[in-house]
């Protein structure tokens, strides 16, 4: 029984309390939890790309053996699904708590300004909603491509080798357009990412920041650097 | 100086609002923005017309009352200077110049430039204090506070709440100025009997007032007369998480 509560005046806001987990804080942990594990993700997937230099049987062999990773311990492609549900787990949460920050954004300015330049934000960090997007998109299309091969012209599990070439065959140009805008959005998004989960995790020393600042930007153009040389080294006949 | 100025005139709460146009002649260069407003006010009380509502107090640049986005800009374009310390000089002859009052759902509008910031204060109702002991002052060194400490604290709390950080924030969130107030106690010895509650109540307000989420864009901080570094949000962030579960 509350009898004692203040008489609200009329059309007085009633704050609405929000579980601490789902406050604005906590949702940000989330991604920057999700976003570091995504990408890890990356760069071990990139390390995987790069036996593409090595040769046609070393790239194949490293796809068959993904399929092997944990056996004995576990059934065969076991472990790879285990990988699989916990990165749709990842991207799941990055997504929802994105969406739901969007949108508190969104609500929390109902009247734009008439006038409004830009004072300091830069290109990456303003695009980090957008580039979501088309990132999630392309992977959508990378997994039908390259994973189960519906839209790859061979779509040949056992070979994998012969898959990546044919993708990024000169003709296919568009399709190599994508994935350089895709992997262009991907470095974007962690230049401003990578930081931007170092200072919700706490990072907060003006040093520090300069230093997390130059890391995710080495980072982004190593990652980005080390995933276009493949299509590049395809389309250029470098790799055949 | 001859100036174009836009200004955003809304009569109140229900009013839906307009920018209107006015030509101001003859002013000083050495005035300040808001005696720029001031000369503007007179004549329009002379035509009859309604003085454009602005809020303003000391007029010095530490109370935190005045504050207009100034072309698109928190307290236009000098970095950490207050609407009322910025300066005539600082605009060329002819300028066209928009004025638009903070844009928050946090922040209502009153009336034309003036909005309720009443939000800031809940958010410190609900964490932005410490147990005061009571009863006869206590010795002066009885708790000492390392020299690092304490102008880091001064630093955080040179806040003065006027509300730029929300109103330059593309998502309209108050992270720099509730992390202002969470850096400023918490760094102080007197500060930490709550340090743990007061970020997750304080967030808990933040939150509940309708202010967005922080994305670390740094807008903020450009625009804060005071100077307030964006690593403080980072000492929020690592103060509230290791009080989420707790």
């Amino acid at each position: 029984m509350n009898t004692t509560a203040r008489p609200k005046a009329p059309g007085a806001k009633v704050p609405k309390r929000r579980s601490r987990t789902r406050s604005t804080v906590a949702l940000k942990l989330l991604m920057a939890v999700t976003g570091l594990l995504l990408v890890a993700f990356l760069f071990a997937h990139m390390a995987g790309n790069l036996k593409i230099f090595v040769g046609a049987e070393s790239f194949d062999h490293y796809a068959h053996w993904l399929r092997d990773l944990g056996t004995p311990l576990l059934p065969e492609t076991w472990f790879l699904w285990i990988q699989r549900l916990g990165l749709l787990a990842a991207v799941a949460g990055h997504i929802a708590a994105a969406t739901i920050l969007a949108r508190r954004a969104r609500r929390a300015r109902p009247v734009r300004y008439a006038h409004r330049p830009r004072v300091q934000g830069s290109y990456a960090a303003r695009t980090m909603r957008w580039g979501g997007v088309i990132v999630v998109l392309f992977v959508i299309y990378h997994i039908l491509d390259l994973t189960t091969g519906h839209l790859n012209p061979i779509g040949d599990k056992q070979h994998p080798y012969a898959n990546v070439v044919a993708d990024f065959a000169p003709e296919r140009w568009y399709v190599t357009l994508f994935y350089v805008v895709a992997v262009v959005a991907v470095g974007l998004h962690l230049r401003h990412g990578l930081w931007s989960a170092a200072r919700t995790l706490g990072q907060r020393t003006v040093a520090g920041e300069r230093l997390v600042k130059a890391a995710a930007l080495v980072l982004s153009v190593v990652l980005v650097a080390g995933y276009l040389s493949v299509p590049f080294a395809v389309t250029t006949g470098l790799v055949k | 100086m001859d100036l174009k100025l836009r200004v955003w005139r809304q009569k109140g709460a229900g009013d839906k609002g307009r920018m209107v146009t006015y030509q101001v002649t003859g002013i000083s260069p050495d005035a300040s923005f808001l005696e720029m407003l001031d000369v503007l006010n007179e004549k329009l009380i002379l035509d009859g017309d309604d003085p454009i509502a602005f809020d303003h107090d000391c007029r010095e640049g530490i109370c935190g009352m005045c504050g207009m986005m100034i072309n698109g800009v928190a307290h236009g374009p000098e970095r950490a200077t207050t609407t009322c310390q910025l300066h005539m000089r600082h605009f060329a002859d002819g300028d066209t110049i928009d004025i638009e009052p903070w844009r928050a759902a946090a922040f209502p509008v009153v009336k034309d430039l003036v909005v309720d910031r009443s939000a800031f204060d809940r958010v410190i109702q609900a964490g932005g204090y410490i147990t005061a002991p009571t009863g006869a002052a206590p010795d002066a060194h009885a708790t000492p506070v390392p020299k690092a400490d304490a102008d880091a604290a001064f630093e955080a709390a040179t806040c003065i709440g006027c509300g730029a950080c929300v109103a330059a924030c593309p998502n309209g969130s108050s992270m720099l100025f509730t992390a202002a107030k969470v850096a400023h106690l918490g760094l102080l010895p007197q500060g930490q009997p709550e340090r743990g509650t007061r970020v997750v109540e304080m967030i808990e307000a933040q939150d509940a007032e309708g202010f967005g989420g922080c994305t670390n864009a740094g807008e903020c901080t450009a625009v804060c007369p005071k100077g307030i570094p964006l690593s403080l949000i980072g000492r929020l962030n690592a103060d509230y998480r290791a009080n989420l579960l707790a």
